[in-house]
């Protein structure tokens, strides 16, 4: 179906419109416009409910580049639904919410909204694409979106240092995933998703399973901020808040889950699988809910809190990924249930985050800082923002009644779970699983609750605060609001969520599994006194009593130093490689015009003069040439002497003006041989090369004669017999070897071809036009760069500004 | 110090109208005899040359107030949109065509696409050889 494919370039073509319907209509909030967008397409993608969740698929293809296997091939099934109503969902509130976030006085509202858009174009391309290279070209479009986004404020250094980081990282990821698209390619012969999800079977044994494996991870967890590439994303917070809460943690880092999930069919089962996504996964929960508690910025505890949170999800991913090994059976199905967990907290995750970046835009906004140790006692200024807060927080905490607790209350059951399997050498380390999931629970029950209590409750301090707290306006209060009554809904009727959605992307996931008994698991809030109740009952009480002595116990921080953490290590890398790189450059970058004619004619003497030699092309044939004439005869004569001629000028005119006598010879030569067009244009090139020539000595310094040491003359000669001689045995070659027919046959049919009795000219204007073109492009742009070179030199001292 | 050059100045006030003609003929006649786009721009481009020689820049840039950046640039935008016109018949990228008229005065006359694609060329390449030459002669 073609509408998907308008849908995915909707936001992109509107974000090219967004700066012109700003410069037409001033008057206008530009998010207003934008609005329209994300709710056009999510009343759209929800259009599409009914048939997904009937379990059938969408696809779509538009041919690209038939011959590299390049098609816009769309597929929208229930895994790519959730997230396309995510992105049109939270888009929309975030939008909204952003009109009152964003003066319009203040901010260069047409670019924000331009890139916010760009962003959900090309995020909505990842999750719909079907073909591989489609999807990483969208891929890498959301990284540019977001290094955009976050350096929106580039008068900041930290933005743009934190744009830079995420890019790097995200962008690095990317490559390599691609390196793993094209062995996946390699391997299967199709850029399909679905082709090569059908051919699994046939792949398994491939020498670069594995490999491209590995690498598709390393997007994944570069792009989901997976350890111990979380670095990116507490400094992708510089950003404005409702692009916090929109890229960086309802949408943009879930596009490695995403890819977890779509190649999860390919790839699971497979033990290497198994461990680093669920591995990765479960230390990332672990040491992003551990590090969140000790930060003092509150949007820099949310950004530990997605990091844990996306850790939660992807070894969620891995472990139901143990499923799929031997192929599917009644057995195993209960591994299939961590998947459900995943998709399920994915969605929650999505509400209670995004409320919560919200909320702590709210009050940043409404106090001027976001450090918790100037906050406290905001609960009578600011009533409807602390409820929620409450409600983001203790869904986040895992507490009921909220949606938090029921996918918690999974996730402890998946782990429980993964410590009973047998197959991966479980038996050893599963116990692990359910204890670091445990852990990484109560702390991040302490953060959770060290949102609520340290921001609203505590003793109030006015003089700490930048400006009188406030309780905000409806309109930034409506989008938390309405992701709040989400988190309550979703308690109350999560398998309405799971009939429709959650059941369908299910399938998709694990197709070889649909229909079979118990596959999609009924959610209810109430178990019984089972483990996974105690083990919440255990997160609640240690963590009450952590948080109270928090004070007691912070020195185990200490432990982990600013100054060996992973991010000076990023810094270190920086600057080694940059500094590595300009030592490296500035050793064979001399400035120095004779150098660079070394290395270009040293290596064209090596790479051609080799060639020629190792292949044995050097052939000497002079069977077929034609006799020598007498007039031949006298220009080779005139040639060769003033050739040596030009090594004995005294001046530099002189020099030139013998160069031009080579020149007009060949121009004779082409009149010999009966080419009255190549002798008509090497007439003229040689009249107007020589007159630049004699322009350009006017800036010469005067040719004089130093006395050069061998040592310096040595190799120039070397260099110069060597090019001669090349030129020579080339031009000598070309008239020996006969590879191939001549193809001039072809074009002696010119006038019923082209039209036209001129062979040479058909061939520039018709049969090669399109050379001609790009040459005259060429030469315009060799043209401008002598002019620009020339006319907009820096001023004096100039140069440093540039570099600044 | 200027050198007298009276008879160059005198020579070129003749020699550059047959060197312009000379170029417009090369230019015409590319269909099917020696010549064309490249060849007749060049020429052209040589005529102004040896102005610029003769006199001195301030005097032709009066005489001829054209800027070749802008000659240059047309020249390459009619080779690339020409080269477009094809497409709204449904054939490739510069797919050329020529057919033949009867004219008044002119008789049967051929007229090619191909001459519309090479007057882009031809101006092309007088803009960018002329604007090098004025941008390194002025820089003093």
């Amino acid at each position: 179906m073609i509408s998907i494919h308008a849908f995915i370039l909707i936001p992109i073509l509107t974000a090219f419109l967004i700066p012109f319907i700003g410069k037409q209509f001033p008057k206008w909030h530009l998010g207003w416009v934008t609005l329209a967008v994300p709710i056009l397409l999510f009343s759209f993608f929800v259009s599409k409910i009914p048939v997904i969740s009937a379990n059938r698929t969408i696809t779509g293809s538009i041919p690209w580049i038939r011959a590299l296997d390049l098609h816009f091939a769309v597929y929208l099934d229930g895994l790519s639904l959730i997230f396309t109503l995510l992105i049109a969902g939270v888009g929309s509130l975030v939008v909204l919410y952003s009109i009152f976030y964003l003066s319009k006085e203040k901010e260069s509202l047409s670019h924000f909204y331009a890139y916010l858009l760009l962003f959900m174009g090309a995020m909505l391309g990842v999750v719909l694409s079907d073909n591989l290279m489609v999807l990483y070209l969208f891929w890498e479009l959301t990284s540019i979106s977001s290094f955009l986004l976050i350096a929106f404020w580039f008068h900041r250094k930290k933005s743009r240092y934190g744009a830079q980081k995420s890019f790097l990282i995200t962008v690095g990821g990317g490559i390599a995933m691609l390196v793993g698209f094209i062995m996946l390619q390699v391997m299967t012969a199709t850029n399909s998703v679905q082709e090569i999800i059908a051919m699994r079977d046939s792949i398994q044994d491939h020498e670069l399973f594995v490999p491209a494996l590995v690498l598709i991870l390393l997007g994944a967890f570069t792009k989901s901020a997976q350890f111990p590439f979380h670095i990116w994303l507490p400094d992708a917070m510089e950003a404005p808040t409702p692009v916090s809460a929109y890229l960086h943690s309802a949408t943009m880092v879930k596009a490695g889950l995403f890819l977890v999930a779509r190649f999860t069919p390919v790839f699971g089962g497979e033990a290497t699988w198994f461990w680093l996504v669920s591995g990765v996964g479960i230390f990332t929960m672990f040491w992003g809910s551990f590090t969140a508690v000790r930060q003092n910025d509150l949007k820099a505890l949310l950004a530990y809190s997605t990091i844990s949170q996306l850790g939660l999800m992807m070894s969620l991913f891995g472990l139901g990924s143990a499923a799929l090994q031997g192929g599917a059976s009644i057995d195993s199905i209960i591994y299939t249930q961590a998947i459900f967990a995943a998709l399920f907290h994915l969605v929650n995750h999505a509400t209670f985050k995004g409320a919560l970046f919200m909320v702590v835009g709210i009050v940043d906004h409404g106090v001027g800082t976001r450090d918790v140790r100037k906050l406290g006692g905001l609960l009578s200024l600011m009533p409807i923002t602390f409820t929620l807060s409450v409600i983001g927080s203790f869904s986040m905490a895992g507490l009921p009644p909220f949606n938090g607790f029921l996918s918690k209350e999974m996730f402890f059951t998946a782990v429980l779970n993964a410590h009973e399997m047998s197959m991966f050498s479980m038996d050893t380390w599963g116990l692990l699983f359910p204890v670091i999931a445990w852990i990484g629970s109560i702390f991040t029950f302490i953060y959770s609750m060290f949102i609520v209590f340290r921001t609203f409750l505590r003793p109030y301090r006015r003089e700490r605060l930048e400006k009188d707290p406030h309780e905000a306006s409806i309109g930034m209060l409506l989008s938390p609001i309405i992701l709040c009554t989400f988190v309550i809904l979703l308690f109350f009727f999560p398998n309405l969520l799971s009939k429709y959605l959650l059941a369908p992307a299910m399938n998709g996931i694990l197709p070889t599994y649909q229909n079979m008994e118990g596959f999609i698991p009924k959610i209810s809030a109430w178990h019984g006194f089972n483990l996974e109740l105690l083990m919440t009952a255990g997160v609640v009480i240690l963590g009450i009593i952590l948080m109270n002595t928090y004070r007691f116990w912070n020195v185990i921080y200490d432990l982990f130093p600013e100054k060996r953490s992973l991010d000076r290590g990023y810094q270190w890398l920086l600057a080694a490689s940059e500094s590595g790189s300009k030592k490296a450059t500035d050793h064979y970058m001399t400035g120095f015009l004779p150098n660079y004619l070394y290395y270009i004619f040293g290596f064209l003497l090596l790479t051609v003069g080799g060639t020629l030699f190792l292949s044995g092309s050097i052939v000497f044939d002079p069977s077929n040439d034609a006799p020598v004439s007498l007039y031949e005869a006298i220009f080779v004569g005139i040639m060769g002497i003033t050739a040596v001629g030009i090594l004995f000028a005294k001046s530099r005119m002189t020099a030139t003006l013998l160069n031009g006598v080579l020149g007009y010879s060949i121009a004779v030569f082409f009149v010999l041989f009966k080419a009255p067009d190549l002798a008509l244009t090497q007439l003229v090139v040689e009249t107007v090369t020589t007159v630049l020539f004699l322009l350009c000595f006017y800036h010469l310094p005067e040719w004089s004669k130093e006395d050069r040491s061998w040592k310096v003359r040595f190799p120039k000669i070397i260099l110069s017999i060597g090019m001669g001689a090349l030129t020579v045995l080339i031009a000598l070659s070309v008239q020996g070897n006969n590879l191939f027919e001549s193809i001039s046959s072809y074009f002696e049919d010119s006038y019923e071809l082209a039209g036209g009795r001129n062979i040479v000219n058909t061939i520039l204007g018709d049969f090669r036009a399109f050379d001609t073109m790009l040459e005259v492009v060429v030469l315009f742009i060799a043209g401008i760069g002598v002019y620009t070179l020339v006319k907009l030199k820096a001023p004096q001292g100039g140069d440093k500004i540039e570099r600044k | 110090m200027r050198e007298n050059d009276l008879i160059l100045q005198t020579v070129s006030k003749v020699a550059v109208f047959i060197i312009l003609t000379f170029g417009v003929y090369l230019f015409l006649s590319g269909h099917h005899n020696p010549g064309g786009g490249f060849i007749g721009g060049l020429t052209l481009s040589s005529a102004f040359v040896l102005l610029y020689l003769a006199f001195d820049v301030e005097s032709v840039n009066a005489g001829i107030p054209l800027n070749y950046k802008m000659v240059a640039a047309i020249g390459v935008l009619i080779a690339i949109f020409t080269g477009m016109g094809s497409l709204l018949f449904g054939r490739a990228f510069l797919s050329q065509s020529s057919a033949y008229f009867n004219l008044p005065v002119f008789g049967k006359t051929g007229f090619a696409t191909v001459t519309l694609f090479e007057s882009g060329i031809a101006l092309g390449v007088v803009g960018v050889v002329i604007t090098i030459m004025i941008s390194i002669s002025e820089d003093v």
